[in-house]
């Protein structure tokens, strides 16, 4: 019981960084707007929010700057992808090797320092439930930042004009604007919650998970995110399902080794990436599905009067 | 009717590089009154469409709304002042349901309480005739009802002036006569209604004015009801275009393709699957199918093109089993096609003409061993270009920069000069201006006569008569039987088109 | 208020102004940055972009470079002119130099002139393999080939670390991760004696060669072309997606794999983990700054080989980080991509005039 609920536990904290990037991600193309930009917005705060935690001594001022940076990387992408109307496939490219290059060079300086990380916070009455509790009410203030993020983006989605703006954007930006909405400005708002929520998840890499800052530290998670919210089909609770399984897919090497199993590290750290693949192959089985749910412009440049 | 003036418009000029797309134009439409905006393609109708609803702004001329001079600098304000537009390619969301649509156009306040939003939709549905569940989602909705959505959304919103572009042109028969007397009911309360159309006999039966339009300016204003079709017609493209009159029939040869049991189910959720559909076609004859857009027209190209094959059925080519078989394949047997969309299917937009002849045409030694023989890719596109009258510079023109005419004569030169035995066009003449559309339309019989075989699937049933010896009707991927033209009433085509028809008498009268 | 206006045809000037107003761009970019870290800006750009090439040596280490990125980038030439995102380059060259590498270490003591051609070989079809599954997920599968290369980047770079870590160890290695040294039956020649360049290059240049006579002359590179300009007037010439597909992803898994062979046996001639810096994702940057034209591919790869090589002057010469690399990198794509945006559309002052289109939908005169 103790090993299931510290293996779940675990799991759950490998799951919160693609969680937050994937609800952005997913809102981001609810829009219409691919953004593959996601590691780049990902290193990008996982490397302000070290520095500023590290230079202010507060974990705030670190989660603050982490959004910040994802936000501006995310509007770097907008003027792109959304103002100019270029490629969202190269431009959302061109973001994360640009991020690659900007976060390393930024953080060259940094590498090897260390700073206190978030602690657990035990929710009161809440984490006293049996198992739940502990799984998922003794965690660190940012894995509850992206249980409120979950049931706002459901929320948002299904309730409210906004969600029926936002969908109605990404079904058709031509009719859209044809009905008086500011497509430009929905799709800017969604491109930059997407790069506000990769810069939270960033964080929660170099000021939680891990916290410290190394190059690359991200380690394809941004992309994995980008496959999380295909493989959910553009619905926020998949989301959470999703992002909790490549949690445990990603630490099942540690779950392994704590078993005496001797498998070479190397591979077993394939194993999140072809869970990845495996994922999309199983959705391939159910192509009805993913097209009843797919944004129709996804990926479509949209300019106004053309 | 009052003899109130609810629009005027003075001298309206709106120009764009190169083009003078409405050139003083004078309009009046007084309350009550339907008053049909006539022209061909290109004749200017969209552009002062646009400029009464505040999509573009006219360079010259003014504008006076309930006898005020206005100025209409966005959609939203058009639709304040009480203007409401339809357009033909509607501003739907399939996913979302129809009060949800309707919410969208509405200012947040009013669309808030969707309890009372709903029912107002079902109140204005009920009043004008509009059947209507605002709960259902708009992909579930037939072409009929999405129109209504876009109809009931203007009258939503207290509107005085209803804009309608070509609204007829997606309904069949039975459904024209359903909008007509949602109109003029709408009418004697004291809406108007702007109606634009190049549907001469509707106007007639609808219309109480008429403003004809022919390159950017108004070649006359006229009461429907008291002129001929052919004065309109004569109006509409002046005195030196060919009118189109009924082709002398030919006779039919020997069966070339046999279509039988032909199914197909699609795999988008929003696709038309094909259901048992049986077709014959004799050498040397047009047989035409009508149907509303989206009833597997595009499906059935598609199955006989190869660009899908079908699940179950038999398709047979001078007696050869062609069903199984490629594309390109199907070409080199005699297969040729023309598909609806003329840029981005039949030729892609950004390459020049002679790399779009390689498109079909590499079969006839434009390609040997595998590296292109450009000599004589030229010397087919030019060939294609003299003898279709393609109006272009050169074969080195991107198909994107032809005008929509010369682009179609391009494609289906392209196909006939391959020496087709079966042609499968799809609305060959649809967009396209009245002296190309003669042009292709003789193509078409040339072919006929030379021997080929012709599927001509179209939505103007004009069309279809003047062409077809045999008609029949696609409705939600089933096909009709086929009648002789000359024996088959336009109530009973329309009742086909609406899917009144029993699918085992269609097997059976085909076969 | 400016305003962007579509261009009533595209501008060819443009298209090929765009990638040096990019690199124009990266360097004052460059300029301003060296300035905020309190460096002389005209001595770090000098150290990045000419001193690296003002000697012979120099010139060779730019071609060594320059090898790896110009194969790379003619495979993905192949895919990207076909509108399919391979972003597997990397991953197709870690394998090639694997597989390379597994067939060399048997070969050792092995002389003979057909040990490199079987070794690099070897590469090839490493390459292809790890080509043909995204390919085959893409076409059968109908998996997005983005992620799914990604993720087979990861997957190929864990394979090689577990080669290097366990069967392809050097058992004399001290303990480093690295494989034994390769004989030299299986080494590449050197083009230039006294230096490093090798016949990787060679390879490169006959490869973009290739590409421009699949795209200028033949039926099959017409065909890849109307699959990425128009998929569907593709489908309705009966030009099959999925042979394309296969065949663009085999192309650049062959090209890819042969770099990967060809690094191995020639500048490294072993197995090590960190076999490469990135190539084939800076290979992204090549096409898309060469155009997807095998001239302009030649000329960026040799601009991107500079920034490796400049990036290790820095680092050496004013101790500033390596990482310059990768952001002189990202920034020059993020400009060739807003400057490509005025092949399109031009720049207006006033209220742009909307042309009439059929399709009647175009409403609302939207803020930009």
């Amino acid at each position: 019981m103790e090993l299931l609920i510290n293996v779940l536990a675990a799991t759950v904290v490998a799951g919160t960084p693609l969680l937050l990037a994937a609800l952005g991600e997913l809102i981001c193309e609810r829009s219409g707007v691919l953004n593959l930009g996601q590691e780049g917005m990902m290193l990008m705060g996982a490397v302000a929010g070290f520095v500023a935690t590290l230079t202010s001594g507060s974990l705030v001022v670190g989660v603050a700057a982490a959004i910040l940076a994802g936000i501006a990387m995310s509007l770097l992408f907008a003027f792109m992808a959304v103002t100019l109307a270029a490629n969202q496939y190269a431009a959302g490219l061109a973001l994360t090797i640009f991020g690659i290059g900007l976060s390393a060079f930024v953080g060259a300086g940094f590498v090897g320092e260390s700073i206190d990380g978030f602690s657990r916070v035990a929710i009161p009455l809440l984490s006293d439930i049996p198992l739940i509790g502990r799984v998922l009410f003794d965690q660190d203030p940012l894995v509850y930042m992206s249980l409120v993020a979950f049931v706002a983006v459901w929320v948002f989605l299904r309730h409210t004009r906004g969600g029926l703006l936002l969908r109605a954007v990404g079904e058709d930006p031509e009719a859209a604007n044809a009905n008086g909405l500011k497509v430009l400005v929905v799709r800017y708002l969604a491109v930059a919650f997407g790069g506000g929520m990769a810069g939270l998840a960033g964080a929660y890499l170099s000021l939680a998970y891990t916290p410290m800052w190394t190059e690359n530290m991200t380690a394809g998670r941004g992309w994995i995110a980008l496959a999380l919210v295909v493989f959910a089909t553009w619905r926020p609770e998949r989301v959470v399902l999703g992002a909790y399984l490549f949690g445990a897919a990603s630490i099942l090497h540690l779950v392994l080794q704590g078993l005496g199993w001797n498998i070479s590290t190397e591979l077993l750290a394939m194993l999140p990436y072809v869970v990845t693949i495996l994922m999309l192959v199983l959705l391939s089985f159910n192509p009805a599905r993913t097209r009843l749910n797919t944004p129709l412009s996804l990926g479509q440049p949209y300019r106004p009067g053309r | 009717m009052s003899a109130a003036l609810r629009l005027k418009l003075e001298n309206i000029v709106k120009e764009y590089p190169g083009c003078r797309a409405n050139d003083g134009i004078d309009l009046t439409v007084e309350s009550g009154e339907i008053h049909a905006l006539l022209g061909e393609n290109g004749a200017g109708k969209s552009t002062l469409m646009k400029v009464i609803y505040g999509v573009v702004q006219p360079d010259e001329g003014r504008m006076l709304w309930n006898g005020h001079p206005v100025k209409v600098d966005s959609p939203a304000r058009a639709r304040a002042m009480g203007i409401g537009m339809v357009f033909q390619h509607f501003s739907l969301f399939e996913t979302l349901t129809v009060a949800e649509n309707i919410a969208l156009g509405l200012p947040t306040a009013e669309a808030r309480d969707r309890r009372e939003l709903d029912q107002r939709i079902r109140e204005v549905s009920e009043r004008y005739g509009m059947a209507l569940d605002p709960r259902r989602y708009v992909s579930t909705l037939s072409v009929g009802e999405r129109q209504r959505v876009e109809i009931i959304r203007c009258l939503i919103q207290e509107t005085t002036l209803l804009i309608l572009d070509e609204p007829t042109s997606v309904l069949t028969p039975q459904e024209v006569t359903d909008l007509f007397a949602t109109l003029r009911k709408l009418a004697k309360e004291g809406c108007s209604i702007l109606f634009i159309s190049h549907k001469l006999e509707e106007v007639r039966s609808l219309c109480h004015n008429a403003t004809v339009l022919r390159q950017g300016r108004v070649s006359g204003d006229c009461r429907p009801k008291d002129v001929s079709a052919a004065d309109i017609a004569r109006l509409m493209v002046g005195d030196d275009t060919p009118i189109s009159t009924r082709v002398p029939a030919a006779e039919p040869g020997d069966v070339l393709l046999e279509v039988r049991d032909l199914s197909w189910k699609s795999s988008d959720p929003f696709g038309t699957s094909l259901k048992d559909v049986s077709v014959t076609l004799n050498q040397g004859e047009i047989v035409g199918i009508a149907g509303v857009a989206g009833n597997g027209q595009d499906e059935l190209l598609k199955a006989l093109s190869g660009e899908i094959r079908m699940d179950r059925g038999d398709m047979d080519l001078g007696g050869l089993g062609i069903g199984a078989l490629s594309p390109d394949q199907r070409r080199k047997l005699g297969v040729a096609i023309v598909p609806e969309e003329r840029l981005g299917r039949g030729a892609v937009p950004g390459m020049s003409l002679a790399e779009n002849a390689l498109l079909t045409a590499s079969g006839q030694g434009l390609v040997d061993r595998g590296m292109i023989r450009f000599g004589r890719v030229r010397d087919f596109s030019r060939a294609v270009i003299r003898r279709f009258d393609v109006r272009c510079n050169g074969e080195d023109s991107t198909a994107r920069s032809l005008s929509g005419g010369n682009l179609q004569k391009y494609i289906i030169g392209r196909e006939a000069l391959q020496n087709p035995r079966l042609l499968v066009a799809s609305h060959p003449t649809w967009g396209v201006d009245v002296g190309s559309a003669v042009a292709i339309h003789e193509a078409l019989v040339k072919l006929r006569d030379e021997g080929a075989s012709i599927l001509l699937i179209s939505e103007d049933l004009d069309e279809l008569y003047q062409l077809c010896s045999r008609i029949g009707a696609l409705c939600d991927g089933r096909l009709s039987p086929l009648a002789p033209t000359s024996e088959l009433t336009i109530e009973q085509l329309g009742q086909w088109m609406a899917g009144e028809f029993d699918s085992a008498e269609a097997t059976h009268a085909a076969a | 208020m400016l305003l962007l206006e579509r261009r009533p045809v595209d501008s060819t000037l443009m298209r090929w102004t765009s990638p040096v107003l990019a690199l124009v761009l990266t360097v004052i970019t460059g300029f301003v940055l060296f300035m905020a870290m309190g460096k002389d800006p005209v001595e770090g750009l000098t150290f990045f972009f000419i001193t690296p090439v003002s000697d012979l040596i120099g010139l060779a280490e730019l071609g060594l470079k320059m090898a790896p990125l110009l194969l790379c980038a003619a495979g993905l030439t192949v895919c990207y002119r076909a509108k399919l995102w391979n972003i597997g380059a990397e991953g197709h060259f870690l394998m090639g130099a694997l597989g390379a590498s597994v067939v060399a270490v048997q070969l050792v003591d092995v002389s003979g002139f057909w040990v490199l051609p079987v070794v690099l070989v070897a590469g090839i079809v490493a390459g292809m393999l790890w080509a043909a599954i995204a390919a085959g997920l893409k076409t059968h599968l109908n998996c997005n080939e983005i992620l799914t290369t990604i993720m087979l980047n990861y997957i190929a770079l864990n394979l090689l670390l577990y080669a290097v870590h366990g069967p392809l160890k050097d058992p004399y290695g001290f303990g480093f991760p690295q494989s034994v040294m390769f004989g030299d039956a299986a080494l590449l020649p050197d083009l230039i004696p006294g230096t490093r360049l090798h016949l990787g290059l060679a390879f490169g240049l006959l490869a973009a060669v290739s590409v421009w006579v699949l795209f200028a002359r033949s039926f099959i590179g017409f065909q890849l072309n109307v699959v990425g300009q128009d998929q569907r007037a593709a489908a309705f010439a009966g030009f099959s997606a999925r042979r394309l597909t296969w065949f663009a992803f085999l192309v650049g898994g062959a090209t890819a794999g042969l770099a990967g062979a060809s690094e191995v046996t020639g500048p490294i001639g072993q197995l090590v983990p960190q076999v490469s810096p990135g190539y084939g994702y800076t290979a992204i940057i090549v096409v898309f700054l060469g155009r997807m034209h095998a001239l302009g591919i030649i000329a960026a790869s040799a601009l991107l080989a500079l920034t490796f090589i400049g990036g290790e002057m820095l680092q050496i010469a004013m101790n500033m980080p390596k990482a310059i690399t990768g952001l002189f990198q990202g920034l020059l794509l993020f400009y060739l991509l807003t400057c490509d945006a005025f092949i399109h559309y031009r720049i207006r002052l006033k209220q742009p005039a909307i042309k009439p289109t059929p399709k009647a939908v175009t409403a609302a005169t939207q803020e930009s």
